[in-house]
């Protein structure tokens, strides 16, 4: 019988010689990425091991990005209690310091520390996001971060996997976003606990690896472990400016074993939104359109990369937003925030009258730059809108692609970016 | 052998995330008996006083759904939860109930089986849980062994240690 893509990266990280959905094994882990969760419960964790090394100083990958710079003294604080211990254990990937680098799930990756092949826990629900390069990545809480940083090894459940098979390419207006938001909407947020996504077709080739990220990223909005893309050209392509570690391209064999298979035309998505407060509550844009709103930000781990600076450029040249409007840009990373200043993007967005931000998560947890106020309503390109997520908990976020927040500050409303693009 | 929980039921419905537990605000706390004050302080601002009175919380789908956050396990702790049951749990949240000792239990349920205040007993040993109350008994599938294991050394880290020191 044949592997799914999951299956097969598990394999390898284990010793066996062959397994099966829903069996519990132990891995090895090739890396561990870990932010301020470090400086929150993991070190006060860790600490009740009593033992003064980590498995591998060079396999944990650790920066600061929630609340960067620090906007209060808790904030600092916890800053402190995380370089203090990446000090003590020696990490060797150490960006306590560097501030300016941007956000954990573009970092990394743009670093070349996702490679094909790869196992890779975080201590972030989003570690799923590096799936788009044909790894397997998933989220742990403080604890298994501690037993990572002990032994090196982690229990998995095999998961089951579903295939998704993508065809087609999205019409004008259209994002990735759209496409994972109404996959959410189908499948509902439990739809996938436990299950490992794997999609495949000559639609997911079409898309650009910043799309795929925006879909392995929010895979887990619908309690997926592993949301995880094919290699093929354009990975490599990628990679070759990132890294050169070697890797091994894994693909699934064809009589693999899969527990649901779901088919996308994308060509047949249209814009869609997770109306408050929960990231399955799908809306198509015409039953939204014109709700007004408070604020609208563009950034986080799910969309703040160029393809989306650059849709939101597109709609914003040459005008100004709403002025009962605010706008909020961040880009994910320095990396592309220097991309977008030398593309002219920047002025764009300044001269429309947006706020641009430090690469940070910022708004997106409601920790700083734009934290919603009482019954404030904001149209947001992040991954969740739960209650209070932003900011107070009588505000309320909808979710939606860089495409609709652009549009919709423009408007000072919910808005069709087709209509303007 | 863990012995058998007894406690009274709480009821919260379906997809209670993470952010419900611990709100992000929270988060930087260094204080974790002041963050569970705030404990679903947005659903029920009364949960963290009354928690003795609601010590096992009974859920619907989707319990813990969102962050990886292990604070929105160990508020529990702080505040003496013993176990919770749900119709299903988020992934990252089931293991880190277990990694802290506390015990997750799958089990599909309606308001006549489970209701608020009634006075549940938990055999994990049996998979039953005895609603003394209403006079039911409701079974369920028992953990595996690896982790009941760890949920009986209270915790992996528990187990963890003495494996290390071994
Ligand atoms: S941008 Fe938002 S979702 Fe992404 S890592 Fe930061 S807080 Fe989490």
């Amino acid at each position: 019988m044949g592997y799914t893509i999951a299956e097969k990266i598990l394999i390898n990280h284990s010793n066996l010689k062959s397994i099966s959905p829903g069996q519990f094994i132990d891995c090895n882990i090739d890396l561990i990425m870990v932010h301020e969760q470090l400086g929150g419960r993991i070190h006060k964790e860790y600490e009740k091991l009593e033992i003064d090394y980590v498995w591998d100083p060079n396999k944990i990958f650790f920066i600061l990005d929630h609340w960067v710079p620090a906007p209060t003294i808790s904030a600092a604080q916890m800053h402190q209690d995380c370089r203090k211990f990446a000090e003590k254990y020696k990490f060797i990937h150490n960006f306590g310091y560097q501030l300016d680098k941007g956000i954990c799930h573009q970092v990394l990756p743009e670093m070349g520390f996702s490679r094909p092949g790869m196992l890779i826990v975080g201590s972030d629900s989003h570690t799923t996001t590096y799936g788009a390069f044909n790894c397997l990545a998933t989220g742990i809480g403080a604890t298994d971060v501690s037993v990572v940083f002990a032994t090196g090894k982690l229990w998995f459940r095999v998961p089951e996997s579903f295939q998704i098979i993508m065809s087609g390419k999205f019409n004008k207006g259209v994002m990735s976003k759209d496409f994972i938001l109404t996959l959410i909407g189908n499948i509902s947020t439990k739809g996938a606990i436990y299950k490992s996504l794997e999609f495949h077709g000559q639609g997911a080739k079409n898309l650009s690896i910043d799309g795929r990220m925006t879909i392995s990223n929010m895979v887990v909005e619908a309690g997926a472990k592993f949301g995880i893309f094919q290699p093929d050209n354009k990975l490599e392509t990628w990679l070759v400016n990132r890294t050169k570690e070697p890797y091994k391209l894994v693909t699934p064999d064809n009589d693999a074993n899969y527990e649901n298979t779901l088919e996308y035309n994308l060509s047949e998505i249209t814009p869609v939104v997770a109306k408050p407060s929960n990231p399955g509550n799908i809306a198509g844009i015409e039953e939204v359109e014109g709700i007004e709103i408070d604020q609208a930000f563009l950034g986080s781990c799910t969309n703040g990369r160029m393809e989306d600076l650059r849709i939101a450029a597109k709609i914003l040249k040459g005008n100004n937003i709403d002025p009962n409007t605010r706008l909020i840009i961040i880009p994910a990373s320095k990396e592309i925030y220097m991309e977008a200043l030398r593309e002219g993007l920047m002025e764009i967005f300044l001269s429309a009258g947006a706020v641009v931000g430090n690469c940070t998560c910022g708004p997106c947890i409601g920790g700083h730059l734009g934290v919603l106020g009482s019954e404030e309503v904001c149209i947001s390109s992040t991954n969740r809108n739960f209650k209070g997520r932003m900011g107070d908990p009588t505000s309320e976020v909808y979710l939606a692609s860089p495409a609709v927040v652009a549009a919709s500050a423009l408007k000072g409303r919910i808005a069709d970016p087709r209509e303007v693009l | 052998m863990i012995e058998k929980i007894d406690g009274f039921a709480y009821i919260l419905g379906d997809d209670i995330n993470t952010d419900d537990i611990v709100p992000s605000h929270t988060l930087t706390m260094r204080d974790v008996d002041e963050m569970a004050k705030c404990t679903l302080e947005f659903i029920d601002p009364t949960f963290a006083k009354n928690s003795a009175q609601g010590n096992i919380i009974i859920a619907g789908d989707n319990f813990g759904t969102g962050s990886s956050r292990e604070e929105a396990v160990y508020v529990f702790k702080v505040l003496g939860i013993k176990a919770i049951i749900a119709k299903s749990f988020a992934r990252i949240y089931f293991r880190n109930l277990i990694n802290l000792g506390i015990p997750g239990i799958i089990v599909s349920w309606n308001e006549s089986i489970f209701s608020k205040g009634d006075n549940l007993e938990i055999s994990l040993n049996e998979g039953v849980i005895t609603n003394k109350t209403k006079g039911v008994k409701i079974e369920f599938e028992k953990l595996p062994n690896f982790l009941t294991k760890i949920l009986e050394e209270g915790g992996i880290l528990n187990q963890l240690k003495k494996t290390l020191k071994g």
